[in-house]
């Protein structure tokens, strides 16, 4: 396996043999062990010191279900702090078989106005990688579904792709970098924290693979690694969210908004209430009963990458029968939807794929569009209003750049006091002040907020993995703190993290994960090791922001979420800065 | 006593025609629980992950009072208990 670092600056090729220390380093925790190592604490995310670090998991490239996953980390210029991204995407997988255990792009080139493209091959002859650069320039400033099919028409249907839009190429806060799904789509992304500006500061528009006669994942033990993938296999297909035509496969993510309305945690109208009361018209169940009457049909959800078996990805149709998206997630949904007072799916369908036109964040678009609504630039409730702003934002206006930075930024120039935003990064769709453990997560991760960071709604809301009331403040600490450290090894494990409803559950599916990785690696892990090592990654990442400047001050939530009560349980969030602190400080 | 009753995901097939969400009133005597809900509407406990009453989620055996909202989830949501 290789280490390929690109230095944008003369366009050089480097490929190093793995260093010791990072062996058994994959994903999320590689990522991030590269940034703390490589990348000044005090950089300029978008200057010439940022590295942008992709990285695969143990297991992705291999058998094992649902892992073709990347992490892709930097110095975020959303947050200024730490960033590790992860999508599923067929890209995942190509860049897995081609034993590439980390791609690093350093540096950045003095001519601005060219972008360039990067393709990956196999090279049978040299047994390696070849690293070659087309000029992509002519792919700029345009929309994602116009470009990303000449990639395929110019170098083949097997090829995959990871880039950015044109909110990297203006350098926005809330860029992510895309990625295809299987059905060719620019679908797929690394959405958080601006790394999709990152890679346009390195002037790289897209790196595709071709992964022909690429050799594939070596497996050390391949016994255990099929008796892990057997038990991982079986969890997933008998677990009620994530099994066939269950709840994910079913409903997709946005199974989620009703459960959330319900408990009074689905975050309204800028987070200014809980319950959303159209929440009924743009859930998962509206979803699947308006593509069955348009289509004459039931439609279950597909695969975003190659070997998922959880298949959660929906696609939205129109009255004609005609896509307009796919695929609306719980959080786009959410926020371009309830956050924003919209309650027409259509829209909230086209909005999601002018993101994806334009290279957005869809949980930081929505959360910018509410705080612009607060301030009264177009009302709540306007979907032909919203549509406008995030054209705007893939226009580059004086508007749309300032909704582009981020809704932190956005909310200082429109003069709104409610910001929900955590080290600079809005918060996603579940109500710190109705579900308290989530707020935790959102306030202590190194990621700024971030669900996915450390997922405590499994207990507090869906019974998973234990119970836990979402409004009591007991124990939360501890409980983030797990799932956090949990959450680490699952980024780094190479599966989604959606394999732990199941595996919360199951105990034998949990140690199917541990057994995968241990089979590919040749490592004796334990349960114990998958909080260690997790735990380590946490750290790291710590440490990092720590040197960028980062203080326990900013590992707490926006004022007015412990001033404002919340409808409808009319809470604040009042968990003590304390029991904060003692998140890390206990770690 | 009245209670409205919303019914979510996959449960919407035990009464003919509704969607998810879309609140139904139910007529019950004094002292009723959730589980009274789920007899009056055929509906397995087994099939039943979570059931919310004003916002919170409660055990079967609450006993609901006149004007409750009671929003009941098949395992959408859910796994084991």
């Amino acid at each position: 396996m290789w280490i390929v670092r690109i230095n944008m600056t003369d366009r050089s090729v480097k490929f190093e043999d793995v260093p010791e220390k990072y062996k058994y380093l994959a994903g999320r925790g590689l990522t991030s062990h590269i940034i703390y190592d490589e990348v000044p604490p005090l950089a300029h995310p978008l200057g010439p010191s940022n590295k942008l670090v992709f990285a695969t998991g143990i297991v992705t490239g291999t058998s094992a279900p649902t892992s073709a996953r990347v992490s892709a980390g930097g110095k975020s210029p959303l947050t200024g702090g730490i960033k590790e991204s992860n999508a599923g995407s067929p890209w995942a997988h190509d860049l897995a078989v081609m034993r590439i255990k980390a791609l690093i792009l350093e540096g950045l080139p003095e001519d601005k106005k060219t972008f360039w493209g990067i393709h990956l091959s196999w090279d049978a002859d040299a047994g390696k990688p070849r690293v070659e650069f087309f000029d992509a320039t002519e792919y700029t400033g345009k929309d994602l579904y116009e470009v990303s099919p000449k990639l395929f028409e110019r170098f083949g249907d097997r090829i995959s792709f990871a880039g950015c839009g044109v909110s990297g190429e203006y350098g926005y806060g809330n860029a992510g970098i895309v990625y295809n799904d299987l059905a060719k789509r620019p679908s797929r992304y690394s959405g958080r924290g601006g790394l999709g500006s990152v890679m346009g500061s390195k002037r790289v528009k897209f790196i595709v693979i071709d992964a022909k006669g690429a050799p594939g994942v070596e497996i050390v033990d391949k016994a255990l690694f099929d008796e892990g993938r057997k038990k991982m296999i079986d969890a997933i297909r008998s677990h009620d969210i994530t099994k066939p035509k269950g709840g994910l496969n079913s409903f997709g993510t946005a199974v989620l908004i009703n459960i959330l309305n319900e408990a009074g945690g689905l975050p309204t109208r800028n987070f200014s209430s809980g319950r959303f009361e159209g929440a009924a018209k743009i859930a998962g169940e509206a979803l699947f009963e308006t593509n069955k009457q348009r289509l004459g049909k039931e439609l279950y959800n597909h695969a975003c990458s190659p070997g998922c078996i959880i298949q959660c990805s929906n696609t939205l149709y129109d009255e004609n029968g005609k896509e307009i998206t796919s695929c609306v997630e719980y959080e786009s949904d959410w926020a371009l939807g309830a956050n924003c007072g919209i309650d027409d799916l259509d829209a909230i369908g086209e909005m999601v794929q002018l993101c994806n036109a334009y290279g957005l964040d869809t949980i930081e678009t929505g959360c910018t569009i509410a705080v612009a609504m607060e301030a009264g630039v177009i009302p709540f409730g306007d979907a032909k209003g919203a549509i406008q702003l995030i054209h705007e934002m893939g226009k580059g206006t004086h508007m749309g750049r300032i909704l582009g930075a981020g809704t932190e930024t956005a909310g200082k120039v429109l003069g709104v006091t409610r910001v929900p935003t955590v080290k600079g990064q809005s918060m996603p769709a579940y109500e710190p002040r109705a579900v308290k453990g989530i707020g935790v997560t959102y306030a202590t991760t190194t990621m700024g907020a971030d669900h996915t960071a450390g997922y405590t709604i499994a207990p507090e809301i869906l019974s998973v993995g234990g119970k836990a009331d979402p409004l009591s403040n007991e124990g939360k600490a501890a409980l983030s703190r797990a799932f956090q450290a949990t959450t680490a090894f699952i980024d780094s494990s190479g599966h989604c993290l959606f394999i732990a409803f199941p595996i919360l559950d199951i105990a034998s599916g949990y140690q199917g994960m541990i057994d995968e990785c241990n089979g590919v690696l040749g490592t004796k892990w334990t349960a114990d090791d998958v909080l260690r090592i997790g735990g380590e990654i946490l750290k790291v990442e710590r440490a990092f922001n720590e040197a960028a400047g980062f203080t326990k001050a900013h590992d707490r939530v926006p004022e007015f979420m412990k001033r404002e009560p919340l409808p409808p349980h009319n809470q604040v969030f009042d968990i003590p800065d304390e029991v904060l602190d003692a998140v890390y400080a206990e770690l | 006593m009245e209670v409205r009753v919303k019914l979510y995901a996959t449960l919407v097939r035990y009464v003919e025609g509704i969607r998810a969400g879309q609140p139904i009133s139910l007529n019950l005597p004094e002292g009723s629980t959730i589980r009274d809900v789920l007899t009056v509407l055929k509906i397995p406990e087994e099939e039943v992950k979570v059931a919310f009453v004003a916002g919170r989620a409660c055990p079967w055996d609450t006993v609901l009072k006149d004007g409750d909202e009671v929003g009941i989830f098949s395992p959408i949501g859910g796994g084991k208990s």
